[in-house]
């Protein structure tokens, strides 16, 4: 049975986080992601969860006590954003060598500097090479059922590698819409018990954890991982499809919105793509095809279901949240076009860097975007290929 | 606590086949360390980056019996913390009955230096695990560079003595009196003396002791002061015997001096068997000697008066 | 079967443990240290007293304890640092250059 309720995008990844019952969390506030750890104080403090909160004295010291605890043999979590993520940064990549299957709740926020506390997608990208599976969502309720698949996914044999479920900061976080949550026992039932095969606290017998790797062996180590990272594709289509059993919701690599006879199309991520979608409903309605692609899985990229995805669009902007600093655009940018390219593709793109900073993105600005991609397959000139939007020149 | 042969009786919990140097006094306080462990006791060991971590775990090598984990240099406090947190909450669940116990073991870089908030904030939490900090007074892994536990004026590759320069200028930190500030239930300072019974005693009551505890041993490098090897008990016992090595426990805020010199000795006894000491000795130098002397003194005072000797 | 007798520099990245995670302790015994060896000690076991003295003092666990009393040096690991022979009372050990 559903249960209908009013909550922010932070309360509704808490829920999630209570349901799961993990056994660890460790975390360190910061805006916008704080009242994450919060609410899950508040659940250990009242006793609904059996969870050991170690209110650590750094990010850093997070993820370096998740990755502990994971290799103990207990399911881990926690919470971050923004500067928050880049001081785990080392350990994010020790936790994915390490294989441990943690849970990391990102609210997305740039990244200083200058400081600036709201909504931009640097923190997460800027980790888009740890050996992190990256998981997006457009609303509290995708951040919401993200997350209950979260551990289905990384704790699978296949898979052992942590996960990133990540929603805009502010935009997401602090806004409060309708959802629909699962019954406790559902996700319980759902998520299962963690018994990893092999740990730290194993009383059968010893286990060493994070070896000194000479080069005979640290590139073995390195397919292996890669390998996991690929086989995590198939792993999330199946956790998500034995998802809409229990949720009636679907989940897919990404999502398509009235794309299929697009000419004119955008790729995005997160909350914008709700805007997004309003202007492509304004367009259609003006005759004009356009249409969108959302990504909801970014590690591991789907490359080649994206460029089939979009084998009929003329032109494409890919919008990103996050300058790369590459001089030629984003890093979503980067990655759609190279598997376009990979796929033989002749598809004119050009690559908009927007809203960074939380700079507000409007039916409008989007609107703009979708009219320059018409200029395009009108004049067939495509012009500057990495552009700013709503930047005042 | 056991006798001394007991306690060498011990099953060994970090075997031979490491790959630390020949006389390497980290090893000795690593051993001495986990004797002092019940056999019965299983124990999940955290180690900071470092030479005993890259020699004692060297893929497929581990010298460790029991379970191990290194994870970075500066956070074997936060990774040992999450350790001990995920035992709290399994024991609860009841899906261990084992008693396991919990070690860090990190060098003066990632103590002192690099580790030292992370290793602040395990103590501060007051879980309940024992950091063990192998003070050789450099960075020795990358070389022999200065860390905040280099004496004044040794020469190191960061350091140099040279020309206009006598080695390190600066003082070295007092990590065991900053730790007792954190008002845990256990810190004692030690080294390797006699038949090791300061240590196995201090090593027992950090390992036994109910919430954090933190022990400090000098623990020579015999490539870093520049001896031979086979006088690193010598060493220890001079650093002892003139003051620069104060041997102490700190027990629920209470100072306890072990053991005070009856005829305390000069610093250049400590200093001059050690190569990196030996530009001080040329003529012309023997001012930075005593102002050593003078540093070595004050401390010493100051011990007394926290044990009220 | 111990890990490393299969782990070595012909494993393939199929069969290679997960983050190079061992699911043993002590594999490091199987690795000889001694013949990093330049001076090797010589245990007379005539002038022993059984003190023990030597045996927390020796980096490598080479020497090994059994029913309370010492045993001859583990020469697969002793390393030949000599801080055993320094420490004897009894002139029970006596470092001589090794003879390769």
């Amino acid at each position: 049975m559903a249960i209908r309720e009013r909550l922010s995008g932070n309360e509704a990844v808490a829920i999630a986080m209570r349901q799961i019952n993990p056994d660890v969390m460790a975390a360190f506030p910061i805006t916008p992601s704080t009242e994450i750890p919060q609410y899950f104080s508040t659940f250990v403090a009242n006793g609904q969860v059996d969870t050991e909160f170690v209110p650590v004295e750094s990010e850093h010291s997070a993820m370096s006590a998740c990755v502990g605890s994971e290799a103990a043999g207990a399911r881990t979590l926690t919470a971050t954003s923004s500067c928050g993520l880049a001081l785990m940064w080392e350990e994010l990549y020790i936790a994915a060598s390490c294989r441990l299957p943690i849970a990391l709740a990102c609210v997305n926020r740039a990244l200083s500097g200058p400081i600036n506390i709201n909504c931009d997608h640097s923190d997460s990208m800027g980790a888009r090479d740890s050996g992190w599976i990256q998981i997006y969502s457009e609303n509290n309720q995708e951040a919401y059922d993200n997350f209950v698949q979260a551990y289905r996914i990384a704790e699978h044999k296949d898979v052992r590698l942590p996960i990133m479920i990540c929603q805009d900061g502010f935009i997401t976080s602090h806004a409060v819409e309708n959802i629909n949550l699962l019954e406790d026992k559902e996700v319980k039932d759902f998520v299962g018990e963690y018994n990893p095969q092999e740990y730290l606290l194993n009383q059968d017998h010893s286990m060493a954890v994070g070896p000194y790797d000479i080069p005979a062996y640290y590139m073995e180590h390195k397919k292996q991982q890669a390998v996991a990272m690929e086989n995590a594709k198939q792993v999330i289509l199946d956790v998500a499809a034995e998802f809409e059993k229990i949720s009636g919701r679907k989940y897919g690599l990404f999502e398509t919105y009235k794309l299929d006879d697009a000419e004119c199309a955008i790729v995005i991520i997160n909350s914008a793509a709700g805007t997004a979608k309003d202007a492509v409903d304004k367009l259609r309605a003006e005759g004009k095809k356009v249409g969108l692609l959302k990504i909801r899985v970014f590690r591991p990229f789907p490359a080649k279901e994206i460029a089939e995805a979009l084998k009929n669009v003329k032109v494409l902007a890919v919008m990103d949240r996050c300058e790369g600093f590459s001089s030629q655009g984003g890093p979503l940018g980067a990655e759609v076009k190279s598997a376009l390219y990979t796929a033989g593709s002749t598809t004119k793109v050009v690559d908009y860097i927007y809203g960074i900073g939380g700079r507000d993105v409007r039916v409008e600005n989007i609107e703009e975007v979708y009219g320059a991609l018409f200029d395009i397959l009108a004049t067939g000139n495509i012009g500057e290929t990495y552009r700013y939007l709503s930047l005042r020149d | 606590m056991a006798n001394f042969k007991e306690i060498m009786s011990r099953p060994e919990r970090l075997t031979g086949g490491h790959r630390m140097c020949a006389g390497c006094g980290g090893t000795i306080a690593v051993r001495n360390v986990l004797k002092a462990l019940k056999p019965e006791d299983k124990a999940v060991i955290a180690n900071a980056t470092g030479c005993l971590e890259v020699s004692t775990f060297m893929y497929p090598y581990t010298a460790w019996t029991d379970s191990y984990i290194h994870n970075a240099f500066e956070n074997a406090g936060a990774t040992l913390s999450g350790v001990e947190a995920a035992y709290n909450v399994m024991k609860r669940k009841g899906k261990i009955d084992d008693t396991f116990k919990f070690i860090a073991f990190g060098g003066d870089g990632g103590t002192y230096d690099i580790g030292f908030q992370s290793l602040s904030g395990a103590m501060e939490r007051n879980h309940d695990l024992v950091y063990v900090c192998y003070d050789n007074g450099a960075y020795m892994n990358t070389g022999i560079q200065r860390s905040s536990a280099t004496p004044m004026y040794a020469d190191t590759t960061t350091t140099p003595a040279g020309k206009v320069s006598e080695g390190k200028t600066q003082n070295r930190k007092d990590l065991a009196e900053i730790i007792a500030s954190h008002h845990i239930p256990y810190v004692a300072q030690t080294t390797f003396i006699g038949n090791f019974s300061d240590l196995h005693a201090k090593a027992e009551k950090a390992i036994y002791t109910k919430g954090a505890a933190y022990l400090n041993i000098m623990a020579p490098c015999p490539r870093g002061w520049r001896y031979p090897t086979e006088n690193i008990m010598e060493m220890c016992k001079l650093g002892v015997e003139t003051c620069y090595w104060p041997m102490f426990e700190v027990i629920d805020g209470k100072w306890i001096l072990n053991y005070k010199p009856k005829n305390k000795l000069p610093i250049e006894d400590f200093l001059k068997p050690q190569g990196r000491f030996k530009h001080l000795f040329k003529k012309g130098n023997e001012h930075y000697i005593e102002e050593i002397q003078k540093d070595v003194d004050k401390r010493w005072e100051q011990l007394l008066k926290f044990c009220e000797e | 079967m111990s890990s490393v007798d299969f782990i070595n520099e012909n494993i393939n990245w199929k069969d290679i443990t997960p983050g190079g995670e061992v699911y043993e302790g002590g594999t490091a015994a199987d690795f000889r240290t001694g013949d990093w060896r330049v001076s090797i000690p010589e245990f007379i076991a005539d002038k022993c007293k059984q003190c023990l003295l030597c045996t927390p003092v020796c980096p490598d666990a080479a020497i090994p304890v059994e029913n309370g009393k010492r045993a001859d040096f583990d020469f697969d690991h002793c390393k030949g640092c000599g801080i055993c022979a320094k420490v004897c009372p009894f002139g029970a050990i006596v470092m001589k250059k090794e003879e390769k």
